[in-house]
């Protein structure tokens, strides 16, 4: 299987093209999450652009290379990758500013199935820095909204402090075709918002049970519970998707660091239907 | 009545209830509304009430911190209020309206007694409350995991 995946690879998808920070943007007051602008450096071939829910090999020089997930793809050809700083190179790479160069390759993996929510209520729920992930989808539901019926979008970080896309995040809130659902595990005096897990944003529907396609984002943990609350809404669990985060490495699905049971996150994930990871979910420790 | 019984069915908590058990329920409602700041429940205090959220957003705060930060908040759907099922019948916490908000608001010592005198509706509403109970135990042993703090998606390496 391996062999005919890799007849079917470009040589490129093992190496890494040169693309160069446009601009550099921290999101919460740690500093410890920031997006970086990427722009091809101009010997690069243009390639394809990711779709909403696909990643890229991020390779800092010398350090490593990290699966990042693409947080916005920006109308002239840039990309935008949001990193929590936590490991050996994500920290290395919170060092780097404008004008420096990484490596990229890409992009890789499923993407969100934003088709199939053409003429269907779409609830998008996302935790900490899950909603970067799930951020390219709502620029393209708004960008298409009429195609579209309600958007619901629900949010859980851990503080206000620690909510990202704060920008954003308040222009979406003006707009009255978004139903944009906020909540903090741990508020503040100042805070005036929901205060309580991402669940009870979903449990309090708003959205039709019979024709409506789920998309979350976060911790494992809280998709579990999305997806039940989402379920105790009356969808099905075909209807739900999650995406998954493990350890990839080659990203094309032959080192097998990714893999849960038969799937390689890399290759037939990072976005998969709910009942095909319900099971994994259940699996202590996989 | 009629009023109240078609807002009750149309809410998912009643949802799966039987039309009869529905009516009892009406019969303890009434629409209430509140100003924004108003207390409630006060913790400890004796409480025979319980809400349906219509509208605006509750705070529930505990009195035990100086600084008093909500620790969850409730919106349109959610139920305030279980404090009444069980002795001593006291509330836990305190529940302060956030905004102006729009409730249902019943009577639950008239439906206590109901339960009591009809074991069938007495269960089928003790099967409600005891789904939200663990709704809202399993939403606070998530909170208390801090689950944002480590791992999660885009992590990285």
């Amino acid at each position: 299987m391996a062999t005919d995946a890799a007849a079917t690879l470009p040589v490129q998808a093992m190496a890494p093209e040169p693309w160069r920070i446009h601009s550099v943007r921290r999101d919460v007051a740690s500093n410890e999450v920031f997006s970086w602008t990427l722009y091809p450096d101009p010997e690069v071939e243009p390639g394809a652009m990711p779709a909403p829910g696909q990643f890229n090999m991020l390779y800092l020089f010398g350090v490593g290379e990290v699966p990042i997930s693409v947080s916005a793809i920006t109308d002239d050809g840039g990309i935008v990758h949001t990193i929590r700083a936590v490991g050996s190179v994500t920290r290395a790479m919170q060092d780097l500013e404008t004008g420096a160069v990484v490596g990229l390759r890409g992009p890789f993996g499923m993407a969100w199935p934003l088709e199939q929510a053409r003429g269907r209520d779409l609830v998008l729920v996302a935790g900490g820095i899950g909603l970067a992930p799930l951020r390219p989808v709502i620029h393209a539901a708004l960008q298409r909204r009429s195609e579209f019926g309600r958007v619901v979008v629900c949010y859980g970080a851990r503080s206000p402090g620690d909510m990202i896309f704060r920008g954003e995040l308040d222009a979406w809130a003006e707009r009255d075709d978004v139903d944009l659902r906020i909540t903090v595990d741990r508020g503040t005096a100042a805070w005036r918002g929901d205060v309580g897990v991402v669940t009870q944003l979903v449990d309090r529907g708003g959205f039709d049970r019979r024709n409506t396609l789920a998309m979350t984002c976060g911790p494992e943990v809280m998709m579990r519970f999305t997806a039940s609350a989402l379920e105790r809404r009356g969808l099905k669990p075909e209807d739900i998707y999650v995406s998954m985060e493990r350890n990839m490495r080659c990203a094309v699905g032959f080192c097998g660091h990714c893999q849960i049971g038969a799937h390689f996150v890399c290759r037939d994930g990072p976005v998969f239907p709910y009942p095909v990871m319900e099971p994994a979910f259940r699996v202590r420790e996989l | 009545m009629n009023e109240l019984l078609a807002i009750i069915e149309q809410e998912p908590f009643f949802e799966d209830m039987a039309p009869e058990h529905r009516r009892l329920v009406a019969a303890c409602a009434a629409k209430c509304s509140y100003t924004a700041d108003t207390r409630l429940m006060r913790d400890h205090e004796p409480t025979e009430t319980f809400w349906l959220i219509r509208e605006g957003q509750v705070a529930l705060e505990s009195p035990l911190r100086e600084d008093t930060v909500a620790f969850q908040t409730l919106g349109p759907g959610d139920i305030l209020g279980w404090s009444w099922l069980l002795p001593p019948h006291r509330a836990s916490y305190d529940a302060r309206a956030v905004t102006d908000i729009h409730t249902l608001r019943f009577d639950a010592g008239v439906l206590r007694e109901r339960m009591e005198a009809d074991p069938a509706f007495g269960y089928v509403l003790m099967k409600h409350f005891a789904a939200l109970i663990v709704q809202r135990l399993q939403a606070a042993r998530l909170q208390a995991l801090d689950i944002y703090s480590h791992g999660g998606p885009g992590h990285g390496n």
